[in-house]
């Protein structure tokens, strides 16, 4: 079974991660969501960056989380393939590893504006979590 | 849609009548063609917007009007601060003042295709573009307020361009009222090296020849005939726009539950107008206009300094630069009665008649240029603003093609590398730093640019005065 994948949305992209809990279905969400801009198999573990975020709900807490990461990996220059989260209630403390965006290597795609509310969903179905939502390109 | 479930009001003109939670009806301008191929969400998207506080007159969508988050891409709402009306981060969106820039360079084809290889290659060296791309340009704290604050006229201030520029720039190049306190530190940050930068997705950067003219008259006031070359510059805000975006997505959302006002999507996140929150927006999505006013004035300067090298006879002058997602206030005439309004245009754009006060001196009596993109592939398109959709359409105009189809379903079906090798067969050089990003950008994951444009000039909306192709086309 994937740990995560794309789905296709008209005008833009969806990104969805699996996990046995809501913290590896987000960690697999923001993978998702790096595949969407670059190979995220050729992206090295070189540097990490903490992330701290929250929200009223878990789901609001998701989009929180991507849009953090987006914050980060664009005003540094970085783009991330590892991430760990940790959720108590309304708070996210995590952290993604990742390097520095080089073109041959990591042969991007497209940028992400950002992280929607659109199709967001987290949930568990089957003892599997899934989270998910439609991301801006 | 459906277009039995439509009021008919003439060939071009149909509404979504009001029921009950609607505060005015919808009005959708397209031929049939386009009506059934909209998507029904464009319905639920328009309907939504129609039930918020203070709308004026109808919610409105252009010909090109597809799904978006919040307002439908192609909507365009006015609201009256006196009537509980709201400023709405979904009415703007996250690639804040996203626009076009249209320079001439006063030489024809004949002149520039001897050199077009080396032109086109030259531009994409200089110009950055793509995912993570910096500029030359690296900003310190107050610097970046100094952009926020002062668009294209910071960048003419530093040497990135002349004066003359701002004449043709919306807002003569610096939106007033900007307030970079209102920015997040985050969205500073990722302004840092971004001025100047082209970014990626549908932004792009091209050489263009002008292959019909429609409209003579107005042609001629903009300077341009047959076989002209044309620098078309299509890009936004960069990440300081998505951040803004992103943060009062959040403020307004909460916003807006504070204030009891009830949205139908959360992607919708208002305000009112007259309160703290969505002043504070306002002045914040100002600073992202004038940052994509500076963005695209310092990149008009790269294209400049690329002509004198390769072609230096060529002179580069301005013909417009104009937004397509913006809130701004304008004077507007409802029910025979001047109202200062919001105006909400979401991938719409600005389509000012002849005789308004915005429009350079130039254009007074030919209208605002109003300019639309197509595809790499296939044609652009410019127009000028009509004093019927001025009164119909708070002045506004389509802004583009739209999707037909997903990014992923477009990688299914075309391969960068042969697309591009596809496109030079038919005399249309492309520069991309992704393959997979110019199959994502395929000209046939786009709808009929031809239609879109044909539908807005016959329901009067904007007139037809130039068609543009493509000789060279600069990608993410």
């Amino acid at each position: 079974m994937k740990d995560f994948e794309t789905f296709e949305h008209k005008a833009d992209m969806g990104i969805r991660g699996y996990g046995q809990t809501a913290e590896e279905a987000f960690e697999n969400g923001a993978k998702a969501l790096f595949s969407v801009m670059v190979d995220i198999g050729s992206v090295e573990g070189k540097e990490r960056r903490d992330i701290d975020c929250s929200a009223d709900d878990l789901e609001t807490l998701f989009v929180e989380w991507l849009n953090s990461l987006l914050s980060v990996a664009d005003s540094e220059g970085l783009v991330f393939s590892r991430f760990d989260v940790k959720i108590d209630g309304g708070n996210l403390t995590g952290w993604a590893m990742g390097e520095e965006l080089k073109y041959e290597k990591h042969k991007p795609v497209v940028e992400v504006k950002a992280a929607t509310y659109h199709m967001l969903k987290v949930e568990k179905t089957n003892d599997r979590f899934v989270a998910q939502c439609v991301v801006d390109v | 849609m459906k277009k039995s479930s439509l009021k008919r009001i003439d060939e071009y003109e149909w509404e979504i009548p009001r029921t009950d939670d609607m505060n005015v009806p919808c009005r959708v301008f397209a031929t049939e063609e386009l009506i059934e191929e909209m998507d029904e969400k464009v319905r639920e998207q328009l309907t939504n917007v129609a039930c918020l506080p203070g709308i004026q007159t109808a919610s409105l969508g252009m010909p090109d009007a597809h799904w978006g988050y919040g307002f439908p891409i192609g909507g365009v709402a006015a609201f009256d601060p006196d009537e509980e009306g709201i400023i709405s981060m979904g009415g703007v969106g996250f690639d804040i003042a996203c626009g076009v820039r249209t320079l001439k360079t006063g030489l024809t084809r004949e002149e520039v295709e001897p050199k077009v290889r080396e032109l086109v290659d030259s531009l994409f060296r200089t110009v950055p573009a793509g995912l993570g791309s910096t500029g030359e340009i690296k900003l310190k704290g107050y610097e970046i307020d100094e952009v926020l604050r002062g668009g294209a006229v910071w960048a003419v201030d530093r040497g990135y361009g002349i004066k003359e520029d701002l004449e043709y720039t919306e807002e003569r190049g610096m939106m007033q009222g900007a307030d970079p306190g209102n920015v997040s530190d985050h969205a500073k940050k990722r302004e840092a090296k971004q001025v100047g930068t082209l970014g990626s997705g549908n932004h792009y950067l091209e050489v263009q020849y002008v292959c019909e003219v429609y409209d003579r008259v107005a042609a001629e006031v903009m300077g341009v005939e047959e076989n002209d070359i044309l620098v078309a510059i299509h890009c936004g805000s960069r990440g300081l726009g998505h951040q803004i975006g992103t943060d009062y997505l959040k403020n307004l959302g909460s916003a807006a539950s504070r204030y009891g006002i009830n949205l139908k999507d959360r992607e919708l996140a208002s305000a009112p107008i007259k309160s703290k929150e969505g002043q504070k927006y306002l002045t914040a999505m100002y600073a992202g206009i004038n940052c994509a006013l500076a963005n695209r004035q310092v990149i008009g300067h790269m294209v400049r300094q690329v002509f004198d090298k390769v072609l230096p006879q060529a002179t580069v002058e301005m013909i417009y630069d104009v937004s397509h997602n913006t809130c701004k206030v304008e004077e507007h005439l409802v029910n025979g009665k001047k109202k200062k309004l919001y105006v909400h245009r979401k991938g719409a754009t600005r389509a000012f008649g002849p005789g308004r006060p915005e429009i350079p001196k130039k254009y007074a009596e030919i209208g605002q240029p109003v300019l639309i993109g197509g595809t790499m592939g296939t044609c652009s398109f410019i127009m000028v603003g009509t004093e019927s959709g001025t009164e119909r359409a708070f002045g506004s105009a389509c802004h583009g093609a739209g999707r037909a189809m997903s990014r992923k379903k477009a990688k299914g079906i075309w391969r960068g590398d042969k697309l591009v090798k596809e496109l030079e067969h038919n005399g249309i050089l492309i520069r991309a730093h992704s393959y997979p990003g110019v199959a994502e950008e395929a000209p046939g994951a786009y709808k009929d640019v031809v239609k879109v444009v044909d539908a807005v000039h016959k329901a009067d909306l904007a007139r037809k005065v130039a068609m543009l192709k493509p000789l060279g086309c600069i990608k993410g």
